[in-house]
């Protein structure tokens, strides 16, 4: 039992880290495009991982094996590349600037350029 | 897609989702609650059968399980590489757009392209050109353009080819 309480603690820090990791990369990284990269990554492994702690946690409480959590995964890597992708569209579309030194910055007009 | 062409088994697949999701996510397992279950699991793709189009099958769903383990496994490592590249020196972080030439041709498997570009740290799917041949990508750090788009030609789209069978 002892075991499984630290398996549920390793899987809340990692979860956690992931997490702190994303809000720290939304607040340090230099243009809208690349913040994207950081909080809708963070939400794939940081949930995840508490996801697998809570798994852990319940399944052993005694009330039998807990299987809601694979819902919520699936149904957050069903919505959270959607989300990342609608918000840079969006953001390319509303011509918001990407940084200058960003690679291949001349082709924008041509990808935006989409009747 | 009209109803006499409707083939068995994606409706199947459909049945076995919808029932197993419904039970899941009431968590009660008592004959009346599986009755309603059935019952959704074949109203709900009857009733939106006429909305669903022409779409690419999955052609090989071993395949398909694989492509998700290795999805999954691409998520853990790229997440710890994202992780470092955040917490480093943003500034010497070279992001670019990429264009991707696409050989999937349906829009399903483009999707699960796009959406496997997005799911995996560093990269984010932008945009997708009209005639559907492009792939817009926006990536946090590129080292070598080319060796970017090949690795995501060869890792992922190849796969989904083969799933699909197109």
């Amino acid at each position: 039992m002892i075991i499984l309480e630290y398996l549920t603690v390793i899987f809340l820090l990692i979860g956690g880290f992931f997490l702190l990791v994303g809000s720290i990369g939304l607040f340090r990284l230099p243009d809208f495009y690349m913040r994207l990269h950081a909080p809708t990554k963070a939400s794939t492994l940081g949930i995840g991982s508490i996801l697998v702690a809570s798994i852990i946690f319940y399944s052993f409480k005694g009330d039998g094996v807990s299987i809601k959590e694979f819902l919520i995964t699936l149904f957050m890597f069903l919505t959270a590349p959607i989300t990342a992708h609608m918000l840079s569209k969006a953001a390319l579309h509303v011509r918001q600037p990407p940084r200058p030194d960003t690679l291949n910055i001349d082709q924008l007009e041509n990808i935006r350029d989409r009747k | 897609m009209t109803p006499t062409n409707r083939s068995w088994i994606p409706s199947t697949f459909n049945f076995v989702l919808l029932f197993v999701v419904w039970l899941l996510l009431t968590n009660s397992f008592t004959i009346g609650n599986i009755l309603l279950a059935t019952f959704l699991a074949w109203g709900i793709p009857f009733l939106i059968s006429g909305l669903q189009s022409e779409t690419s099958r999955v052609k090989k769903p071993l395949k398909a399980a694989q492509y998700l383990f290795i999805l999954l496994w691409d998520i853990i490592i790229s997440n710890v590489v994202v992780a470092r590249q955040v917490l480093g020196n943003t500034h010497h972080l070279q992001p670019g757009f990429l264009a991707i030439p696409l050989d999937l041709t349906d829009p399903l498997p483009i999707t699960l392209l796009a959406s496997t570009i997005s799911l995996t740290p560093g990269t984010v799917s932008t945009e997708v050109s009209v005639d559907l041949k492009t792939l817009y990508v926006h990536a946090l750090n590129v080292d070598d353009e080319q060796i970017l788009i090949a690795s995501i030609k060869q890792r992922y789209e190849s796969r989904l080819k083969e799933i699909f069978g197109c």
